[in-house]
């Protein structure tokens, strides 16, 4: 089969001109998606896991007498935070890092994509993903009896998701880019391990002995799952140690991703 | 580390002469490049006119990737002067890369996509693409369009680099060992895609191993070598620009005490410097120094002093080398054969 108009050769004739900035950001989104989607191990992390989590642990009172809520207003702050740093961190380094390593950015870069539009993608595609952790998350535990009462502080909850999720990036795109993608794929998921100990998911933190606990509201994951707590209503308290903790985070990871990311 | 001055062809017959500056679709002056003390490009210069395909030679480590990818905006060089289409790669990549088709080596897809969803994706980037489907059906891809790029084979994912890089109608395609992995018949289509769009007008940087293929294709030819242009011209005047050389294999050995006899014979008192040398096994010969180009008579003079003997001569050829046997004598024979171990 030939061209379209039969004896112009495929390739050739006045050159195309460049799509719009949104156009090749929403293509390059979708594609992230849809990729998204093939990763089995990913989808596993990014929701099953959390979800999983939501509902087995809801059904115990880990906490031994110390929280006084039932374990689901628990239960849905740790498994939102760990489903945050499985998107934002694990998901998006493991990604990242085999595209890095298989060329793929490099091929794109040298295409008419631009870093920009490329960069927009993956924060939107972090995002969609977020989206549906959050409200599938929600809806699990609507069902298991919580309910959104007037302690409920959305702007502390997005400030929460939003710190933690450029934290989260930041770190994860470190690795990505500094690292061999093997070494990502391990250091990303023994993190994930680690923080569902010292991230307060799934025991509160006052379980663990009392200078690792502190020691861990001092690091992105815990001082998520203390805003979200918070903002979710699942304890009282004062969240601003948390917020300025994932803020400081956050500028320091990006920035230090931004310089240190290479791209071949 | 100070590279040695020159080591490779000190004034090589067909030394260096770069056109002048002018209507270049691509002009890479004095470009030199080392990564730490590491030198790879040490003055590289050399000029793709409009319209045509040039093809950089080299052995694998003579600098050829990175001088292309400082053409193509991934690397910038130390020191020198590159022009893109009139532009500075490493400054006004983002209204460069539209008017480029880059066909990259094997690589840069995720395992997980096909072929269709990846033209489709990178035909987004664009206003008015080729149509992905006829790009497909064009590079042979048909069957293969929904098959995950880990299942692809070599060949197949060189032809869908080759699609890739076609989707803006590029002024300038970059073709980096285009054919590598392709079966012979594949390899026979690319040559013939290949000429045609620069029979279209394409203007087209090739760099491959397949000297052949430059032969055929190629309007001029530089030949880089630890990082300096060793040679630049037509690929008629790289072969002609060679030592006049005959050539010739026997149906039995030649003993050591007749080659001057037969040198004699043949060459006569005009070329003192002319002697008889293995050109490889099965008796395979080559008269080389002569002072001049052979000439009739002299066929006829090795062919009796031959026929005196009762040897045979099965094989002769005359004059100039092939594009592959310059290419050896310019770039050395250990550095070609390394280049023919990795390819």
């Amino acid at each position: 089969m030939s061209g379209p108009d039969g004896t112009r050769l495929l390739g050739t004739g006045a050159p195309a001109r460049p799509a719009s900035w949104t156009s090749k950001t929403l293509a390059l989104t979708a594609n992230e998606l849809r990729l998204a989607m093939r990763r089995g191990e990913s989808l596993l992390i990014t929701f099953v896991i959390p979800a999983g989590v939501l509902l087995v642990f809801s059904s115990f009172d880990l906490s031994g007498g110390s929280s006084t809520g039932r374990p689901v207003d628990r239960m849905l702050p740790g498994s939102m935070s760990l489903a945050i740093l499985a998107a934002s961190m694990v998901s998006l380094a493991i990604a990242t890092g085999f595209e890095r390593s298989y060329g793929v950015i490099k091929r794109l870069g040298g295409s008419p994509a631009g870093t920009s539009a490329l960069v927009a993608s993956k924060t939107a595609g972090v995002i969609v993903v977020e989206a549906v952790q959050v409200v599938l998350l929600v809806a699990i535990a609507l069902a298991l009896g919580w309910s959104a009462g007037p302690a409920v502080s959305a702007p502390l909850v997005l400030a929460g998701l939003v710190l933690g999720t450029v934290a989260f990036a930041g770190f994860g795109l470190l690795m990505a880019g500094t690292l061999r993608a093997e070494a990502t794929l391990a250091l990303a998921n023994l993190l994930f391990l680690v923080s569902l100990v010292i991230g307060g998911v799934i025991m509160p933190l006052d379980k663990l002995p009392a200078t690792l606990a502190s020691a861990s509201l001092l690091l992105p994951p815990a001082a998520l799952t203390r805003a979200l707590t918070i903002g979710l209503g699942g304890a009282a308290g004062d969240a601003t140690e948390a917020v300025v903790v994932l803020g400081v985070w956050a500028v320091l990871l990006a920035g230090l991703a931004a310089r240190k990311f290479r791209w071949d | 580390m100070t590279a040695p001055a020159s080591p490779a062809a000190p004034a090589s017959p067909a030394a260096p002469a770069p056109p002048a500056a002018g209507d270049g679709a691509v002009r890479v002056h004095d470009v030199r490049k080392s990564y730490g003390a590491r030198r790879i490009l040490a003055g590289v210069s050399f000029e793709v006119r409009r319209g045509e395909l040039l093809s950089l030679l080299g052995p694998n480590g003579a600098g050829k990737t990175t001088t292309v990818e400082i053409i193509e905006g991934y690397r910038r060089a130390d020191a020198g002067t590159v022009s893109v289409l009139g532009l500075d790669p490493a400054r006004d990549g983002s209204a460069l890369r539209p008017r480029i088709g880059l066909m990259l080596q094997e690589g840069g897809i995720d395992n997980r996509s096909t072929p269709r969803e990846v033209l489709r994706l990178y035909a987004r980037f664009y206003r008015d693409a080729e149509d992905p489907d006829d790009l497909l059906e064009a590079v042979d891809l048909g069957r293969a369009a929904a098959t995950r790029y880990r299942r692809l084979s070599g060949g197949e994912r060189q032809r869908l680099s080759l699609a890739i890089a076609l989707l803006g109608r590029p002024e300038l395609l970059v073709l980096d060992e285009p054919t590598a992995g392709m079966d012979p018949a594949a390899k026979q289509a690319t040559r013939e895609r290949i000429a045609g769009l620069r029979a279209a007008g394409t203007t087209i940087l090739l760099t491959t191993h397949e000297l052949g293929d430059v032969e055929r294709l190629a309007d001029h030819v530089a030949v880089l070598d630890r990082g300096r242009i060793v040679a630049y011209g037509t690929p008629a005047e790289l072969t002609g620009a060679g030592a006049p050389r005959v050539r010739f294999r026997l149906s039995a050995p030649l003993a050591e005490g007749e080659r001057a006899a037969l040198v004699a014979a043949v060459a006569g008192q005009s070329a003192p410097a002319a002697r008889v040398v293995d050109a490889g096994a099965g008796h395979h010969y080559e008269l080389e120094g002569l002072a001049d180009a052979p000439d009739p008579g002299m066929v006829a003079r090795l062919a009796a002093w031959c026929a005196d003997r009762g040897l045979l001569i099965t094989e002769l050829r005359l004059g100039a080398a092939s594009l592959e046997e310059r290419y050896l004598e310019l770039v050395g024979a250990d550095a070609a054969a390394e280049a023919g171990g990795e390819a």
